[in-house]
């Protein structure tokens, strides 16, 4: 069997110059992809805010999700807020958003906010997670205990291709296949971990083929094609709420801004692919094809443009105004029963009594 | 009242913890029908069946991590770890995030989650299966820390474990798996986390210990019984919280302090404790607080650990070098 014979079909419902594919339905359909439209274009206008911000000295260090708006936003779109959880990494901020996270609230997780930075209660969203991979296994945990406390519910949750490089991937997948727990593995695969490429990630022709080695399916789609990523997504939530199992959801996209603010592609990335990659805009697509149905124009962009934009600088303004923490912060939210040491700590820091 | 060695308080625990409350679940490496490597989880599959003890693939990692989460979803998972020693395997999983999960969710979410995991030397196991990391962890807040020493506290101290909204790492002296049987009564009871037990009293030394060593510290109190020397034995029991009340009235009292443990010597918790008296009791002291431990070389192969270990001898010495000055 030759290496390529492996490869996997990517599927594909709109094109990127905003064509549909011939013959493949989706099942986002017109009102429903101008409500994606919106997420997509709320998610690129709150990157390019806070990153302004963040050049400012005015936001702590981040990672935008621009180029990756069809994945971020597709994926979240397919899960239920009111029964489904959501594990993140961290780039996939306004899907966490979409499941119901405040915007302000994690404006302020990265402004050094402590207790107006908690996810609140009834949010299904577990924190973003630095540890790369380390989020996989509370996955197939969470996933594996809602089926046994009997509830309808599917986590989805976030990981990179380089993040499958992790022993945590592995052993996340392995036991979720074992315990056929209802969780959805949703693989951005930007092709960038920080400045390593994917193809010195792995050997693999396909990221999705690895779902084979843990008996479930792995599936690859266009992840600049927010149609497609829903409509996988979609499937693999109902199989695993159906009692069917893990998925593992290859979304191929691009890395079109930057690792984190601290990061400079160019000194690692060939202009020429990060031209091309340009061209295969996520959003731009969507709206060169609601354009061709007359739901979309330049008028109905700079609406809505001004609309996200207000409803961001809200967000941020909110998230500015919340106090910063003070130092009994340090101590709180550590044990139920803190130690006798500690409580000396605390005591010693604010009262300086020893 | 009943009398049980510490595999059968242990088991007694998980048997009442689990009839108690639905939530409880046992996973880990061979906990069903085998009953664990050491048999600690015997009849429990049988008695709660397939979902609540699980029979779980061989990763550490997601052993811990899956905890995590099944802690997340309303379960109280009960995981073993086959070795502590494995625990390198899952360590960020561990400290990393299950103590830190409470402070990084902000307080939305906590891991009441118990990590079991046998170890310790004296039994000739193969590598990786004895060490004594214990102190590893200290430096990871969040997790608690257990070493019970005797099948009462490991029963009491288990219950206290699983019931702790927190996570907890509950460390099991193999060596004294089996050495015989105390009374360990029926039913539930707890002992409470960050209370040491005097379980000798003397006036002249106080010997403090934690798992197995605390068995060591009994032995050589007794050897200097027949020379004429008065030793207490402290049992600190939990390393996270410390008993610092205890710990310091104790040595305190005697002004002579040798601590012993089975980890290597630098940076092991007895550097904890030695500081922590210096700091507290100076001018209460006698003589200097001495460390016996094991020496700062990986455990080695079982046919040298006699060597490593801190033997009989190495504890007296210790005592009188301590009570010359």
């Amino acid at each position: 069997m030759s290496k390529n014979s492996a490869v996997q079909k990517r599927h594909s419902v709109l094109a990127a110059d905003g064509t549909r594919v011939a013959g493949v339905q989706s099942r986002m359909e017109e009102e429903f992809l101008l409500e994606a439209l919106g997420w997509m274009m709320k998610s690129r206008l709150y990157d390019q805010r806070v990153i302004a911000l963040q050049r400012q000295g005015q936001f702590g260090v981040y990672s935008p999700g621009m180029g990756q708006e069809a994945s971020i936003i597709g994926s979240a779109m397919a899960v239920d807020p009111a029964r489904d959880w959501m594990v993140p990494q961290y780039r996939e901020l306004m899907a966490t958003v979409h499941h119901g996270l405040p915007l302000e609230v994690i404006s302020a997780q990265y402004l050094g906010k402590i207790g107006p930075a908690r996810i609140p209660e009834g949010v299904k969203v577990l924190p973003s997670q630095v540890s790369i991979a380390a989020q996989l296994p509370h996955a197939t945990g969470l996933a594996w205990g809602l089926r046994l406390r009997g509830e309808d519910a599917v986590v989805l949750t976030y990981i990179g291709e380089g993040g499958s490089s992790e022993g945590d991937f592995h052993e996340a997948l392995n036991l979720a296949g074992v315990t056929q727990a209802p969780v959805v593995f949703f693989l951005q695969n930007n092709q960038w971990a920080i400045s390593t490429s994917r193809r010195v990630q792995s050997a693999t022709p396909s990221f999705s083929l690895r779902a084979a080695g843990y008996g479930f399916e792995g599936i690859e789609v266009d992840g600049n094609d927010v149609m497609a990523v829903y409509d996988v997504v979609v499937t693999a939530v109902e199989r695993a709420r159906a009692g069917g199992g893990p998925t593992l959801i290859e979304a191929v996209t691009y890395r079109m801004s930057f690792h984190n603010t601290t990061d400079n592609p160019s000194l690692y990335r060939d202009p020429a692919e990060y031209q091309e990659a340009l061209r295969r805009d996520p959003i731009e697509r969507v709206q060169k094809y609601l354009a061709g149905l007359g739901l979309w124009d330049q008028g109905r962009e700079a609406n809505l443009t001004d609309e996200l934009r207000h409803e961001i600088d809200s967000a941020l303004e909110a998230a500015v105004a919340a106090p910063l923490p003070g130092p009994s912060d340090l101590f709180d939210n550590i044990y139920a029963h803190p130690p006798e040491r500690v409580l000396r700590q605390r005591a010693e820091l604010l009262d300086g009594q020893v | 009242m009943p009398e049980r060695n510490i595999v059968e308080a242990i088991n007694n625990a998980l048997t009442e913890e689990m009839e108690r409350d639905s939530r409880v679940m046992v996973l880990g490496l061979d906990v069903g029908k085998l009953g664990g490597v050491f048999r600690t989880t015997t009849g429990l599959v049988e008695r709660f069946g397939g979902a609540r003890v699980v029979d779980t693939p061989l990763a550490e990692a997601s052993i811990i991590g899956a905890s995590l989460g099944l802690a997340l979803a309303g379960m109280v998972p009960v995981a073993e770890i086959q070795f502590l020693g494995f625990s390198a395997q899952g360590f960020h999983q561990i400290g990393p995030q299950l103590g830190k999960y409470r402070q990084r969710s902000r307080g939305r979410y906590h891991c009441q989650v118990t990590i079991r995991a046998p170890f310790g030397g004296g039994i000739r196991s193969p590598e990786f299966h004895s060490d004594a990391v214990e102190a590893q962890f200290v430096q990871t807040p969040g997790i608690k820390i257990v070493m019970p020493s005797n099948p009462y506290d490991a029963k009491g101290l288990l219950v206290e474990a699983i019931r702790d909204p927190d996570p907890v790492l509950f460390c099991e002296p193999d060596r004294l798996y089996r050495v015989g049987r105390s009374e360990v009564p029926d039913g539930a009871y707890t002992v409470p986390f960050g209370k040491a037990s005097l379980v000798r009293k003397g006036d002249q030394i106080t010997l403090v210990a934690w798992s197995a060593a605390v068995e060591l510290c009994l032995r050589a109190a007794k050897r200097l019984e027949d020379e004429g020397i008065s030793a207490s034995v402290l049992d600190l029991r939990t390393l996270v919280p410390l008993d610092l009340e205890t710990l310091c009235s104790e040595v305190a009292r005697t002004g002579r302090c040798v601590v012993v443990h089975e980890a290597p010597l630098s940076a092991g918790f007895g550097a904890e404790v030695s500081a922590t008296l210096m700091e507290q009791l100076f001018y209460d002291l006698d003589a200097p607080v001495v460390r016996v431990a094991a020496y700062d070389v990986p455990f080695p192969a079982a046919s040298l650990e006699d060597y490593y270990l801190p033997s009989l001898e190495r504890v007296l010495a210790a005592v009188r070098k301590t009570l010359e000055n």
